[in-house]
C-alpha cells in the first residue's frame, strides 16, 4: 500500500482553504445574517457552514452511533404497535439463521450488531430498524416452508439495513436543523432548549422512518435493491436463492386474504418474483440436507 | 481544468491516500482477529473511535496494528476512514478530536436524546429493545450451525 507522509489534517486545511471561496449556499447566507445581528461569532458561523455543507450532501453524515440510537427508537415504536413473541427457542433459531446471513453480507458489523425478534401477529410483515434490529411477524414466518425460505425473508431485511434504507427515509431538513445546533454546541453537553430541539429532530426522524416502514412503504427501487442483496447474501451463505421465489409464491396465496402489512407497503409478490427470477437466471436448485429441514420444522412447530 | 479544481483534486487524492493508512473503529465493540475470518481468535477488542493503522488489505479484511502494537484483522464494515468522535464520558481511551467537525460527529442522537424520546412516548417499548440486544450468537455457535446445516462457512464476503 502506498504511504503518504502528509498528515491528513494538513490535507484537510488545504481543502478548507479551497472550498469556501467557491461556495454560495443558503447556509452561508443565513450565517452571514446571524453574524450581522451579533447572534453568533464568526468562528461559530464557520462551523455551521461546514456542518450545513456536509448535511446538504447526504444522510451519510449520520454516524454509526447515531444510527444505533435511531434504530433503537424505531424498533421501540414498532414494538409499541406489535407484541413480541417471547418464545426463547424460536427467537434463538431466528438469530442463528439471521447472524449466519449477516456475516455473509457486505455489512456484517454494525455499531450494536444484528438482533432478530418474532412479532406475535398473524399479519404478514417485517421491519428492519437502522443498525440491525430486525422484527418479523409470525404471519410472515408462516409463508416459509424451509430454512432457505426463512433465510430469504431475513436476508431481504438485512438488505434494508446494509443499504441504509431507513436512514434514507429521513427528510433532509430535519438533519440540517439538528446538526446545526450540534455544531454550535460542540464541546459541551446539550442541555435545556438545545436538547429539546435536537430531540425534536430525532422524533421527526423516527416518524419519517416508522411511517415509511409501517404505512407508505419504501420506493420500488429500494425493495428491488433489498431483494438483490438478499440473493447475494443467500448465495454466499450457502442457501438456495430460489427459496426467495418459493417464499413469495406462498406469500401471494396468503396475502390474498390480508390487506395489512406487506400487502400495503410492498410491491406485489408477483412483480418481485419477476425481478428475482431475472436476477437468478438458470441457477440449479441444490438438495437441502435433511438436518437443515429437521431443525427448521422443530423451531417452527410452535407456529402451527 | 482550472488551476483551482486541479488543486482540489490533488488535495482529495492526498486525503484518500492518507485515509487508507489510518482508520477508526465504528462499532461499539471492535474485534481484532488472528486471521481474516469471523472464526479467527479475538486478539484484541477496541472501542468505538479508536484508531488503527492499516498494514494490508485482503478482500473485505484489513490487517491492522492497534495503538498498543497488536497485529490482527478487522472486517471493513467495522472501520471507517472518517474521524469518529467519542461522546463525552465514553469509554474509549483515545479521542484525537481537535476540530469542530469531529465534535459535531459525536454529539447528537445519543442516550440523553433517547431518554427524552422515551419520556414523551409511553407506548414505545424499550424493554424489548434492550432484551433483543441480549440475543447473541457467538462465532462458534454460527460455525456449528453452518456445519450441521450444510451451509458455507462465512469467509467475510468479497
Amino acid at each position: 500500500m502506498k504511504r503518504v507522509l502528509l498528515p491528513w489534517m494538513g490535507g484537510l486545511s488545504v481543502l478548507a482553504a479551497l472550498i469556501p471561496s467557491g461556495c454560495s449556499t443558503v447556509a452561508e447566507m443565513s450565517t452571514m445574517a446571524g453574524q450581522a445581528a451579533g447572534v453568533i461569532t464568526e468562528e461559530q458561523a464557520q462551523s455551521i457552514n461546514r456542518a450545513a455543507v456536509a448535511v446538504e450532501k447526504t444522510y451519510q453524515d449520520i454516524t454509526p452511533e447515531q444510527e444505533y440510537y435511531i434504530g433503537r427508537s424505531v424498533a421501540a415504536t414498532v414494538l409499541g404497535a406489535y407484541k413480541p413473541c417471547p418464545s426463547a427457542d424460536l427467537n434463538q433459531y431466528l438469530n442463528l439463521v439471521g447472524q449466519t446471513l449477516a456475516l455473509s453480507s457486505d455489512r456484517p458489523e454494525t455499531f450494536g450488531g444484528y438482533h432478530f425478534l418474532v412479532l406475535d401477529t398473524d399479519e404478514i410483515n417485517a421491519f428492519a430498524a437502522p443498525g440491525g434490529l430486525i422484527l418479523v411477524s409470525r404471519g410472515l414466518l408462516r409463508c416459509c416452508r424451509s430454512e432457505d425460505a426463512l433465510a430469504a425473508v431475513l436476508a431481504h431485511e438485512i438488505g434494508h439495513v446494509q443499504n441504509q434504507h431507513g436512514l434514507k427515509a429521513i427528510r433532509k431538513g430535519r438533519l440540517t436543523s439538528a446538526l446545526t445546533i450540534l455544531t454550535v454546541e460542540a464541546g459541551k453537553n446539550l442541555a435545556g432548549q438545545d436538547l429539546a430541539q435536537v430531540t425534536q429532530a430525532f422524533e421527526g426522524s423516527i416518524t419519517d422512518i416508522t411511517s415509511t416502514m409501517m404505512n407508505s412503504g419504501y420506493a420500488r427501487t429500494l425493495e428491488d435493491e433489498a431483494d438483490a442483496t438478499a440473493v447475494q447474501i443467500m448465495v454466499r451463505a450457502g442457501y438456495n436463492p430460489r427459496a426467495l421465489i418459493e417464499m413469495l409464491t406462498e406469500m401471494k396465496k396468503r396475502l390474498a386474504a390480508d390487506t395489512r402489512g406487506f400487502g400495503r407497503t410492498h410491491p406485489t409478490p408477483e412483480s418481485r418474483v419477476q425481478h428475482v427470477t431475472a436476477l437468478l437466471g438458470a441457477s440449479p436448485a441444490g438438495a437441502v440436507p435433511p438436518a437443515r429441514q429437521q431443525r427448521f420444522a422443530a423451531a417452527m412447530a410452535s407456529l402451527r | 481544468m482550472t488551476k483551482r479544481t486541479g488543486c482540489i483534486l490533488v488535495a482529495l487524492c492526498l486525503l484518500s491516500a492518507a485515509h487508507a493508512a489510518t482508520m477508526n473503529v465504528q462499532v461499539q465493540s471492535g474485534q481484532v482477529r488472528s486471521t481474516p475470518s469471523f472464526l479467527g481468535n479475538v486478539v484484541a477488542t477496541l472501542n468505538y473511535g479508536q484508531p488503527v493503522e492499516v498494514v494490508a488489505t485482503q478482500g473485505a479484511w484489513h490487517q491492522v496494528r492497534t495503538a498498543d502494537g497488536k497485529l490482527g484483522w478487522m472486517h471493513d464494515s467495522a472501520l471507517t476512514a472518517k474521524r469518529v468522535t467519542v461522546p463525552s464520558g465514553g469509554a474509549a481511551a483515545h479521542t484525537g478530536a481537535t476540530g469542530d467537525e469531529l465534535a459535531l460527529a459525536g454529539k447528537g442522537f445519543n442516550s440523553d436524546v433517547e431518554a427524552q424520546f422515551k419520556a414523551a412516548h409511553a407506548n414505545a417499548d424499550f424493554t424489548w429493545v434492550d432484551k433483543m440486544a441480549t440475543f447473541k450468537v457467538s462465532a462458534p455457535d454460527v460455525q456449528h450451525f453452518v456445519q450441521a446445516g450444510g451451509l458455507a462457512q462465512p469467509g467475510g464476503a468479497k
